[in-house]
């Protein structure tokens, strides 16, 4: 197959300009990232924590009580970090997770909830938890997805409608869970290990799996990589968008029976500030929040780092104001490094790049376009943008 | 108003060349503007027009070449420093902020105040003196600009370059937002900034508006210059077109086969297929093993055509039946179903999942068939894709590589490999190779040919009118979003098909995009 014959133009074949670098090397500068090499950045991160802990607080922090403490304060808002990874790296964004999660929770305990329980079985109020906490995430899925409002928007909605309604629901008292069967089971241990840990670890490998092993988990990362080009494909985008959405919505009543638990009540105050705390652990863990890429292992060790930085700071008398602080400070470094890891591994820097200090440089070393630096823009090459500097 | 020939360009570039990954977008540039002519750039989508317009707003920095401003050799490293020197570009997509007023808007950098306070009062008169300047009082400084009409806020962009004491000012596809009256009233606009010595490089699709405003013309095409200086009147519209549309190197396409059996039923069945403010009226069948291919000029709605067939866009009228079944009227999941594939023009953002690896996207629309409950067979993927990674000789043969690091063609062949390994019976092609480099077009040529003959019907849309007629086995020349012919394309040349191009546009009346503009005249 002979290519052209006879050549009138400049554009001759030999000159099409090859990616910078070759072969694997061109994946960006060195392990660091990738995901695996990104989550190593954060197990690092964690054993920095520890050793901090253990050098402040010593047998205080490695006692396996104050570890299973950690893990147990981790697992609730985990498993809802769990449903969050989905949402965001299928390009969405769920608010209201506290919010459902505190009506699963009231719902659950309603007088008769309970009574159908003590019918039947304590299971009556697990499966009303991930009912209701399936349905609310139904209601913002087809908002989202078939009444194309900002995903933002409609699960903020959803945070101050599924709470209002939870206070309705419990005329603002909080709901005592009598089943004792159900405390024993949700506050016991199974060879040491906490139920809440357990259920934790659960939700994580069966995240795990979904997302890495199913067809469900490769069509949300194309779904959240590049819509068009996944509705172009065959996906059916917003089908998907709504099964996201369900999915968040399934975890929140997971985490509502678990804190149903914990508390031993159904109140619609649970779940406060739930939907701050799972964003930011799974945003520590590196998942990018305009979708398209993120790790479930990665999520697991931001909110593990979350939770053990919470507790190196209580073992250390320091007030949960000073928590905070130091809290909004990891997110903002962590994700600044990512980015500087994604800016690396994605944009083509020819040799001299950086020299030039053009308007597109600037562009490049601004907010937006550090978090686009790749994954987005895929109309254009955007992120080749700071040129060579001209003869 | 007609540029004296003696005089100094006002700006000179030669030899511009910006490569991006994969793709070469400018390829050895030439282009001399004289002070007050209006300079038109014609080529097809892709051409290089935009890239070159960014190097000139000094957006890219070119990789090599020079640009003389004024007789200078200068550096145009930012917008800024392109702006200093006068040189202001009113980009498609309008830059305004559309919740500013009008002031804001031209003053936008360069606010008008004093010890920081804004002085209003001054920006507005200022403001109203360049519009009246412009033939356009009636609009307001303090107006908001988002609640003016396109025509108007193109003014605004346009007294925002005055504002800026610029010496040229480059619009592209200004009209392409105006209906007939509008375009008339940017045109005393532009008539009189040339009258003030300005330069104007004005881009357009309309070959008829260039005969009436411009004073010559540089035609682009795969990233290079193939004329310039072009008188804009006198040059006849069949060289222009086939300076754009003509081969400009000689492919080598793939032997047809001895003939399409015509005893087969067509696979696909396309009835009276309509798109509002598109394309009407759209019939044609495609049998297996036949490629079809659809000519015509840019905005005549060949790709809404395909679009439409694939269900991404909505029919307003008209059925396509896939193997005798109709498919459900936008529905691209039922599509695929129904084994249909598009490879879409913008294959970055419409068909790759640029941050993925090769098998990632290449499985993609076949996840079902590796998948036992859900759960992905990866090995039986990666290996399948894989084969088709090899049997399309996608360079770099590794699957996992990141797909944007690919060469436009071989991204091409990444699409098609998808489609190829969801066995579609039915694939659509827009621009198929659009953004690949020369030496692998011969090759996307012979994998689309050899497709055919394993009995996929294809449709073929380009721009290339060369490249429709030595790919297709049958034509439809579109113009004006109908079929106004159809035809063997052994027995179409390419004078042939531009002059039913040209039939069909007159015949229709008003420009294409001042058509789609009033919706309700097509349909």
């Amino acid at each position: 197959m002979s290519s052209s014959t006879t050549a009138t133009t400049g554009g001759s074949p030999g000159v099409i300009a090859a990616p910078a670098g070759h072969g694997r090397g061109d994946r960006g500068p060195g392990l660091m990232s990738g995901p695996v090499g990104r989550n190593l950045g954060l197990v690092v991160a964690l054993v920095i924590l520890c050793i901090v802990g253990l050098i402040t607080a010593g047998d205080r922090f490695a006692d396996v009580d104050n570890v299973l403490t950690i893990l147990r304060g981790a697992s609730i808002v985990g498993v809802v970090s769990i449903g969050m990874t989905f949402v965001i790296i299928g390009g969405g964004i769920d608010l209201s997770v506290g919010a459902i999660a505190a009506l699963s929770s009231v719902w659950a305990t309603t007088l008769a909830t309970q009574q159908l329980a003590e019918d039947v079985h304590w299971i009556v109020m697990v499966v009303t938890a991930l009912v209701v906490g399936a349905v609310a995430g139904l209601v913002n899925g087809v908002v989202i997805a078939y009444g194309k409002l900002a995903a933002f928007i409609a699960t903020l909605a959803m945070l101050t409608a599924a709470r209002g309604l939870a206070e309705i629901l419990a005329n603002r008292r909080t709901q005592i869970v009598r089943d004792t069967a159900f405390l024993d089971f949700f506050s016991g241990d199974v060879l040491g290990i906490p139920t809440l840990v357990i259920i934790f670890a659960l939700v994580s490998v069966a995240g795990w799996v979904l997302l890495n092993r199913t067809t469900f988990g490769r069509r949300t990362f194309a779904v959240g990589g590049n819509a068009e080009a996944a509705r172009l494909a065959g996906i059916r985008v917003q089908r998907h968008t709504v099964k996201l959405y369900v999915l968040s919505g399934i975890t929140c009543g997971i985490a509502a029976v678990m804190i149903m638990g914990r508390t031993t009540t159904g109140s619609s105050t649970h779940g406060t500030l739930w939907e701050l705390e799972a964003i930011a652990a799974v945003v520590i863990g590196g998942t990018l929040l305009i979708g398209g890429r993120g790790t479930i292992v990665g999520t697991v060790l931001g909110v593990i780092i979350f939770f053990t930085l919470g507790n190196v700071f209580t073992l250390n008398d320091l007030s949960s104001s000073a928590q905070a602080v130091a809290r909004g400070v990891i997110i903002v470094a962590a994700v600044l490094l990512q980015q500087r890891l994604a800016t690396g591994s994605f944009t083509f820097r020819r040799p001299g790049d950086g020299a030039s200090s053009s308007g597109g440089a600037v562009l490049q070393g601004s907010p937006a376009g550090a978090v686009s630096g790749g994954t987005s823009d895929p109309g254009g090459p955007g992120g080749a943008r700071p040129g060579a500097t001209p003869t | 108003m007609a540029p004296s020939g003696a005089q100094a360009p006002l700006l000179e570039m030669h030899g511009i060349v910006k490569t991006f990954p994969g793709v070469r977008a400018l390829a050895g540039v030439d282009l001399d503007v004289r002070a007050g002519e209006v300079h038109c750039l014609l080529g097809q989508n892709g051409a290089g027009k935009s890239t070159l317009i960014k190097v000139l707003a000094g957006a890219h920095q070119p990789d090599a070449g020079r640009i003389t401003w004024r007789g200078d050799e200068v550096t145009l490293g930012s917008p800024q420093a392109a702006m200093s020197l006068g040189i202001a570009t009113i980009y498609q997509e309008l830059d305004l902020v559309s919740g500013l007023t009008v002031a804001d808007n031209i003053f936008l950098g360069r606010e008008q105040s004093r010890f920081g306070i804004s002085r209003p009062a001054v920006a507005n008169t200022a403001a109203a003196r360049l519009l009246t300047r412009l033939g356009h009082p009636e609009i307001r400084p303090t107006a908001e600009v988002g609640s003016l009409s396109a025509a108007s806020q193109q003014m605004v962009s346009i007294a925002r370059a005055l504002s800026q004491d610029a010496r040229l000012i480059v619009m592209d596809e200004p009209s392409a937002v105006l209906d007939n009256e509008e375009v008339e009233r940017l045109f005393a606009v532009v008539r009189d900034l040339t009258a003030h010595d300005v330069a104007v490089v004005y881009i357009s699709h309309r070959l008829e508006e260039i005969r009436q405003i411009g004073d010559r013309i540089t035609v682009l095409k795969d990233g290079a210059t193939v004329a310039t200086g072009l008188p804009a009147r006198e040059t006849p519209t069949r060289e222009v077109i086939t300076l754009m549309t003509g081969r400009t190197i000689e492919y080598v396409f793939p032997e047809r086969r001895a003939r399409v059996a015509s005893d087969q039923p067509p696979l696909l069945e396309v009835e009276a297929l309509g798109l509002r403010g598109s394309f009407a009226d759209v019939s044609f069948t495609v049998r297996p093993g036949e490629i079809v291919g659809l000519a015509g000029l840019v905005g005549a709605g060949r790709s809404e055509i395909l679009e439409t067939v694939f269900g991404a866009r909505r029919a307003t009228t008209g059925t396509v039946r896939v193997g005798g079944r109709r498919l459900r009227n936008g529905d691209v999941g039922g599509a695929v179903a129904a084994g249909v594939g598009l490879a879409p023009e913008e294959r970055k953002s419409q068909a790759l999942l640029l941050g993925d690896s090769v098998y990632r996207n290449i499985s993609i629309s076949s996840l079902a068939r590796f998948a036992r409950g859900g759960f992905l067979a990866r090995g039986a993927e990666r290996a399948a894709a894989t084969e088709q990674v090899r049997s399309l000789d996608v360079r770099p043969a590794d699957v996992d590589r990141e797909v944007r690091t690919l060469s436009g063609g071989n991204q091409q062949k990444v699409v098609l490999a998808r489609w190829l390994l969801r066995e579609c019976r039915v694939l659509l092609l827009d621009e198929p190779t659009r953004g690949v480099d020369v030496g692998a077009r011969s090759e996307i040529y012979a994998l689309v040919r050899d497709l055919a003959d394993r009995g996929v019907a294809v449709v073929v849309v380009s721009s290339e009118i060369p490249e429709v007629l030595g790919l297709a086995d049958r034509v439809l020349v579109v113009a004006d979003g109908a079929v106004v012919a159809e035809e063997r394309a052994d027995a179409l040349d390419e004078h042939r098909v531009l002059d039913l191009v040209m039939e069909g546009t007159a015949h229709r009346g008003a420009p294409v995009s001042a058509t789609m503009q009033h919706e309700g005249d097509v349909a």
